[in-house]
């Protein structure tokens, strides 16, 4: 049947269709759909890991025993899964392994803008890289075939446009191939010095293998330009692309040039590449991030040009290729067309926490309190956002506790410094731990918050751990948060409710003076969450009002000031309180303030 | 058929998802290349949200670039005049009047500009604007503004009706139909 269907639903439907039967995956924009999606199908079992590491053993954990395994990440998660890739390399499979990583040109939704590229040919892992919502479908399924022959893991490298993209593609059934048995086999899977210095050269062998593979591969194909095949400027332009950069340079200059449309970016092929060459008098790599292909093209002595026309930074687009390469396949340059711009300044819109979100009340402590904040990553770095400007730095996933060790014993002397670190529950499953841990055996009075909402926020909802329900929302086990810092040795460990700013001040202020590692545990449940019941929105007594501003301090999307008073929106608002805490004359009415 | 290429912009939040489902699954249906595109992520925070459609004989690039929107489809009025440079010439806006304040406006840090539809119709753009929240409370609830503006959009696409019931009726669950379709008109009539 012939659908519309969004590249990472189609990845998953490849899954499927190709009998995956396993997958454990980490969510990360913009790739966490490939698993929620797989998890719709009955027949696959899914869930979420901790961390991407613990993903991708999992999957290599199900392959030994035989299934056909996935696990998916985002860019900066490979980083957290390079250790078992690197080796997996080595050891190879036995039922086939998909990985998926998605990159994030733009960082529409990232920290950095990293090219996964380098870690497939690092690791010596051949990849993928589809360009549409048909070939996710269709490379997922040759991807396994790819695993089993050429036993390897096989990446399959997204974008967040061919991620976050619709397009067409046809379904078939599932085909479920049968369970292989599992083989001791000492000196292929036990990566001791005297195994593994005899798997490098197979791994050496199984990349020139594949590097052939990639010759011939319909995958790798080359679309001649029509007729002549000469470019408008009278030449022969020939370019070398892949994934949604295909896409746009297809918009912009059609068959008026010819293009190779690389479906496998590593290995990349020689003779396929060079004889493209010899056809064409100007070659052209387009393709997003670093200049990988086009390396590779230079070391075979081509001269082609890449990154001289186009930028490092950044996602590409149709305009972008039509200004930065029209002169060289044209002949002249593209005048564009006059953009319609109203003369006013337009606000910009940037994402902030929702109204009711019970990081809110917390980060107004550490703001009032003046706290230096190690921040971690999540709904709560939006605290690093005026008005609230709670944090000072964000690096990865884990950082902030890692980092608060540190920063702490490095300027002990400083008496009155007031160090947090403050960390979401999914996040501290994630990498927290194991930093928590060395406060606790290196011993430095550090205060990590620990801002439990009962859900991994950022990307869109997905259980965890802590939340006591896995992904299909059933119940599973669950984390004692309390308990487990405390079996680590911390004594000081205190749950406050982040809605009660009195509460929060008062366990800040004792736990950063005091001389010993503590933890606070900020507890409420993300405002979004369905099960989550909300009062009635607050009204301002515009008699009270004094127009003093003290409520704007949080920073709260419902709440702005009307002709000097304070305006309630009552769409938004949830009657969470916080505001109400703050205001010196009474002004905001309406909800009674919760028990516990 | 050249590619047409339509906007679809808003406030996270807002309903922009089952606009863009609606118009995907008729236009597949009445047999072009489609692609819909929209970034997640971040923009669920309540940030400025975008979502492409596009559709043709063979559509290959899956975003949509500054001046090659044939319409800009907005649920916000503000984030109408944001998108504005997207627009083609001759492109045409249909736009819900409301507006939504962005964080700038309500810390006091800026203003929401005023008169933004005479100003867009000034610079030359084809303009309609329609309160569909008001017709959407008439058509039973304020969710239903996404079918309110597409009901409007049909106007400007030479594709009978039926086939948007038609799409309508696979995409919006049985029991809220009834009232979508009354969104529709109302858009339809506006
Ligand atoms: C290594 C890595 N994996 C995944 C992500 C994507 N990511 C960003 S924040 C986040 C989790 C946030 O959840 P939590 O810590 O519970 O905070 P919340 O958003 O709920 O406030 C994830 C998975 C990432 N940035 N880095
Ligand atoms: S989704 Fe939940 S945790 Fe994230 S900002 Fe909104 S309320 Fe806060």
């Amino acid at each position: 049947m012939k659908e519309l269907m969004l590249g990472n639903k189609a990845f998953a439907r490849g899954l499927y269709e190709a009998g995956c039967s396993f997958v454990s995956s980490y969510p990360g924009t913009p790739s966490t759909e490939v698993t929620e999606e797989a998890a719709k199908y009955d027949e696959i079992y899914c869930e979420w890991a901790p961390n991407e590491k613990v993903a991708m053993e999992a999957a290599f954990g199900a392959s030994l025993a035989g299934r056909r395994s996935f696990c998916g990440m985002k860019h900066v998660g490979l980083n957290v899964a390079a250790d078992p890739l690197y080796t997996m390399s080595y050891t190879g499979v036995n039922g086939g392994v998909v990985i998926c990583v998605a990159d994030d040109a733009g960082m529409h939704s990232s920290q950095n803008e990293q090219d996964s590229r380098h870690h497939a040919i690092a690791s010596k892992v051949p990849m993928l890289e589809p360009s549409d919502s048909a070939e996710a479908l269709t490379f997922a399924k040759l991807a396994y075939e790819i695993s089993e022959e050429y036993d390897t893991p096989v990446i399959m490298k997204m974008c967040t446009r061919v991620a976050h993209s619709q397009s067409v593609v046809e379904t078939s059934e599932r085909v479920l191939p049968e369970r292989k048995a599992y083989e001791k086999n000492i000196p292929k899977y036990v990566m001791m010095p005297g195994n593994a210095i005899r798997r490098h050269p197979f791994v050496e062998d199984r990349m020139a293998r594949l590097a052939a593979w990639a010759e011939k591969s319909e995958i790798n194909r080359v679309e001649s330009a029509a007729g002549s095949g000469k470019s408008p400027s009278g030449r022969k332009v020939g370019i070398i692309t892949s994934s949604t950069s295909y896409q746009y340079v297809k918009e912009v200059f059609g068959n008026t040039v010819s293009v190779l449309k690389l479906g496998m970016v590593n290995p990349l092929p020689r003779d396929l590449i060079l004889s493209f060459a010899k056809d064409n008098e100007v070659l052209i790599v387009v393709e997003e991030l670093d200049p990988i292909i086009e390396t590779h093209c230079k070391s075979l002595g081509l001269s082609v040009h890449g990154k001289d026309l186009l930028p490092i930074c950044g996602e590409f687009s149709q305009n972008l290729i039509r200004e930065c390469l029209a002169s060289f396949v044209w002949g002249q340059s593209h005048e564009a067309d006059r953009e319609l711009t109203v003369s006013d300044q337009i606000p910009m819109r940037p994402p902030v926490m929702c109204a009711g979100c019970p990081h809110r009340g917390l980060f107004y402590t550490l703001s009032k309190q003046k706290c230096t904040v190690l921040g971690d990553i999540g709904c709560y770095t939006l605290g690093a956002v005026a008005p609230l400007s709670a944090i000072d730095m964000t690096l990865c996933m884990g950082a902030s506790v890692s980092a608060i060790h540190g920063f702490n014993v490095a300027s002990k002397e400083d008496e009155d410094k007031r160090v947090v670190a403050v960390i979401g529950d999914s996040t501290f499953m994630h990498s927290g731990m194991t930093g928590l841990a060395n406060i606790a055996y290196n011993q430095s009075d550090s205060t990590v918050i620990i801002l439990d909402n009962s859900i991994t926020g950022m990307t869109g909802h997905q259980q965890n751990p802590t939340t006591g329900y896995n992904i299909k929302g059933d119940p599973a086990g669950k984390i004692d948060l309390e308990a487990l810092c405390r079996s680590m040795g911390f004594e000081r460990v205190r749950v406050v409710d982040p809605y009660d700013l009195k509460a929060c001040e008062e366990a800040v202020k004792e736990e950063v003076a005091a001389k010993e590692p503590s933890v606070i545990i900020s507890r409420r449940p993300c405002a979004l969450l369905k099960y989550v019941k909300h009062n009635p929105p607050l009204t301002v007594n515009k008699d009270k009002c004094v127009g003093c501003k003290s409520c704007m301090k949080i920073g709260c999307p419902a709440i702005s000031m009307k002709d000097g008073k304070a305006h309630i929106d009552t769409t938004l608002c949830v009657g969470c309180g916080v505001c109400q805490q703050l205001c010196p004359v009474g002004a905001l009415e309406g909800c009674k303030k919760e028990e516990g | 058929m050249e590619t047409k290429n339509v906007m679809i912009v808003g406030v996270g939040g807002q309903g922009s998802l089952l606009a863009s489902k609606l118009l995907g699954k008729l236009l597949l249906d009445e047999g072009y290349d489609v692609k819909v595109s929209e970034v997640h992520g971040m923009s669920q925070r309540g940030g400025s949200v975008v979502t492409y459609v596009r559709f043709g004989d063979k559509v290959y690039s899956p975003v949509i670039d500054k001046g090659q929107a044939d319409y800009i489809v907005s649920f916000e009025l503000l984030e109408a005049a944001r998108w504005l440079p997207y627009l083609k010439k001759d492109g045409q806006v249909v736009t819900n009047i409301q507006q939504i304040d962005p964080m700038p406006v309500i810390t006091g840090a800026m203003e929401y500009p005023k008169d933004l539809v005479d100003k867009m119709k000034a610079l030359g753009a084809k303009v309609d604007a329609l309160d569909c929240l008001a017709l959407a409370e008439q058509a039973g609830s304020a969710k239903a503004v996404n079918i309110v503006l597409m009901g409007r959009l049909s106007h400007y696409f030479d594709i009978p009706k039926d086939a948007w019931m038609k799409a309508m009726e696979q995409i919006v669950p049985a029991k809220f139909l009834e009232m979508n379709k009354k969104a529709f008109e109302l858009g339809e009539k506006a």
